[in-house]
């Protein structure tokens, strides 16, 4: 019931890669439909020999191109489609070369065309390999954490979701705006801020939350945590599980850079954050790390010296 | 207010820090009155601690004043007069409640390089690398001590400084490392290190039952406090082979406890295997050098226990695991409980059992820690223990 979280938004099917690859796909249409239909006028007006050897490579070129095209528009694996078009590029520049190859014949047109494709379809291969390359992956981790307390009182601090940024490294604040749903906002990469609302999906006292972001979350996400007694009164075992359905692009990117390199190890510290919480009353701070500790600060620590205080006049 | 800093290897300074202040509602802020050296110092002065950052103020054996509390501390008062252990417990986790306050699960703020290390995290310690919670140390004028409801013992003004001073670690660490010996009638204990703890672990072996013991190391002024004070038979390990010698003194049966004071920074007679671990250590290939750990386990009689607490930071090699397995030997081991040893040793204390202050052989102003580091690294003017007054 809440151990399968699961991204609640469908991500948009193609990405942002998908505008890019539809365009190239039509423009593949445009190019390889009279090289098959007249592939002796195409060549002529692109000022290139109308051999018979000639026409045959136009019309092969035209299949490949229209194959592609299908494949572009179609807009299934975009990022393979465009490196065989950009390949295809390479072998069409060799062909011009050859059928250009005494110098009367060379055609500057369509030299500049071949170049200009080849640009234009490299960029679009590389953007949509890197797009393709955050879109779609799913980050899912998970930790656990033993705390020396009941789990009545685990699950009530954490039932109590505006409590949640007290240990969580990442978030600013939780508030609640109305019954079962919150609306979340998250430090974001430079500086900036994410907001996003999330309802309760599961809820029996004692033993599970689960919770889900809410359609309109620019990074689906969704979490549950199960409180267990831990054996012979040791406390209670807490069970986080996060998973994020970060978008293509740069917002993906910087997604998953704050949360992708060491998952695991960020929900680690958020729930040591917590046991700290509930046993001690407070997050533990020490001289090298005054603020509490984030994963990406752990080598960059301060040193272990008091702080210059800020209160004019004290001892 | 004043400082000492760890500047890097071999390089402490005396420096202006800012004044420590109140991070946490169960801190306390302490005037610190007397404040020592320890051993394991050494192994940051060395370079052997990883994790640690220029600017580091050191220290964690030190007593003093309480100046300022936090809001939530309720059993302790500003002017009360405190003893402070060097690992930080919080009090309420599962470990600290089993009364294994070294390995409190809250007092490392930041246990992710420590983890990977050693598997968990250990508490944090006072002035002991970011390893261990990046704690602003003792060696200064004033120091924070968080969870000062957990630590801190009060002493009354008819004990002075030298004689309680020591509660913080050394005594209680000596007094542990016996005591896991689990000691009975006519049992020889072996202490390899005649430093500060090693010193202690000898009078308490002897306060816990032990019908004899014997003091290994190379340091002859060490090992005539051994015999003075301690009341132990001697080793010099540069003249004698130690297992031998053991097995003689026993009549081949070896000492039924084993304690190493030594740590990861022994020496071996011998300059090839000295050699061979010595290049090693400082490549880094391997953290510790430990012949006093193997010769220990190789020493002890069958069915023995190993009390192991000298520090030991990472990896050895050449461990002889065989001896352990196949003669049931037992090791224990740990940072020093502190926090449970205060109350039971203050006792002692006050009955005269105990007078520690006979390990001190300096008494420094803190402005002259640089040199109190070298005499004790050097073991230069017989020096067994630095305590500083700021």
């Amino acid at each position: 019931m809440t151990g399968d979280a699961r991204p609640t938004a469908a991500a948009e099917t193609a990405g942002p890669g998908g505008r890019w690859a539809r365009g190239l796909g039509w423009l593949s249409a445009g190019l390889g439909l009279p090289l098959v239909a007249v592939p002796g006028h195409t060549l002529r007006l692109l000022g290139l020999d109308d051999s018979a050897a000639a026409r045959a490579l136009a019309r092969f070129v035209g299949v490949r191109e229209l194959s592609q095209a299908v494949g572009l528009v179609r807009g299934r694996h975009p990022a393979g489609w465009m490196w065989s078009r950009a390949i295809g590029d390479a072998l069409d520049l060799a062909a011009i070369g050859y059928l250009g190859g005494r110098a009367e014949r060379r055609s500057p047109a369509a030299v500049a065309l071949a170049l200009g494709l080849t640009a234009t379809d490299l960029l679009a291969a590389v953007r949509v390999t890197r797009a393709a390359r955050t879109h779609g992956r799913i980050i899912r981790a998970g930790a656990s954490v033993t705390v020396n307390r009941s789990t009545t009182d685990a699950y009530r601090f954490w039932h109590d979701f505006e409590n949640l940024p007290r240990f969580m490294a990442h978030l600013r604040s939780v508030r609640i705006i109305r019954p079962g749903v919150t609306r979340w906002t998250a430090n974001a990469p430079a500086g900036r801020r994410m907001e996003w609302d999330a309802e309760v999906v599961a809820d029996r006292p004692d033993r599970v939350i689960a919770w889900r972001s809410l359609p309109g979350a620019r990074v689906p996400n969704s979490g549950s945590v199960r409180f267990t007694p831990a054996p012979g009164g040791r406390g209670t075992e807490v069970r986080v599980e996060l998973t994020y359905a970060p978008p293509g692009g740069r917002l993906g990117r910087a997604v998953a850079r704050l949360f992708g390199e060491e998952p695991a190890q960020q929900i680690r510290d958020d729930l040591r954050r917590f046991k700290q919480v509930l046993e001690t009353g407070e997050v533990v701070r020490s001289d090298g790390s005054p603020s509490g500790v984030s994963v990406h600060r752990q080598a960059l620590q301060r040193p272990a010296r008091p702080r210059v205080s800020t209160l004019a006049g004290e001892r | 207010m004043k400082a000492v800093c760890w500047m890097g290897r071999n390089d402490v300074r005396v420096t202006d820090v800012p004044d420590p202040t109140i991070l946490n509602g169960r801190d306390a802020i302490v005037r610190v009155t007397s404040t020592a050296i320890c051993g394991s110092d050494l192994h940051l002065y060395d370079g052997y601690v990883p994790f640690m950052r220029k600017g580091d103020v050191l220290g964690h054996e030190f007593m003093g004043e309480v100046v300022e509390v936090g809001p939530d501390l309720r059993n302790l008062r500003v002017g009360d007069r405190v003893v402070v252990p060097f690992p930080i417990a919080c009090g309420n986790c599962g470990a600290c409640r089993s009364g294994l306050y070294s390995v409190c699960e809250n007092s490392n703020p930041n246990p992710g390089p420590v983890e990977k290390l050693m598997g968990h995290s250990p508490a944090g310690i006072f002035g002991y690398s970011h390893l261990l919670g990046g704690y602003a140390g003792g060696q200064a004028e004033y120091v924070r001590v968080p969870f000062a409801d957990i630590g801190p013992i009060r002493v009354d003004d008819s004990f002075p400084d030298d004689r309680v001073l020591f509660l913080s670690d050394i005594l209680p660490t000596g007094y542990m490392a016996a005591q896991m010996c689990e000691l009975r009638p006519g049992d020889v204990v072996a202490v390899w290190g005649a430093g500060p703890v090693g010193l202690f672990a000898m009078v308490s072996a002897y306060l816990l039952g032990a019908e004899r013991v014997i003091a290994i190391d190379r340091v002859p002024y060490r090992l005539r406090l051994a015999a003075s004070y301690a009341g132990a038979e001697t080793l010099d390990y540069e003249q004698v082979d130690v297992l031998d010698a053991l097995r003689d003194l026993t009549a081949g049966r070896g000492p039924d406890a084993c304690i190493d004071a030594a740590g990861m920074e022994a020496h071996h007679p011998s300059a090839v295997r000295y050699a061979y671990d010595r290049s090693k250590h400082a490549a880094r290939l391997e953290t510790d050098r430990p012949y006093a750990l193997r010769e220990a386990i190789l020493a002890c009689r069958n069915g023995g226990v190993v009390s192991v607490v000298g520090v030991y930071s990472g990896f050895i090699d050449k461990f002889p695991m065989g001896a352990v397995m196949n003669r049931s030997v037992t090791i224990r081991s740990g940072q020093c409980h502190v926090q449970r040893y205060l109350r039971p040793l203050l006792d002692r204390i006050r009955r005269g059992e105990i007078d520690p202050s006979f390990v001190i052989s300096h008494r420094l102003p803190l402005r002259e820690a640089p040199r109190g580091y070298e005499i004790f690294k050097h073991k230069q003017d017989e020096c067994t223990k630095v305590v500083m007054t700021p």
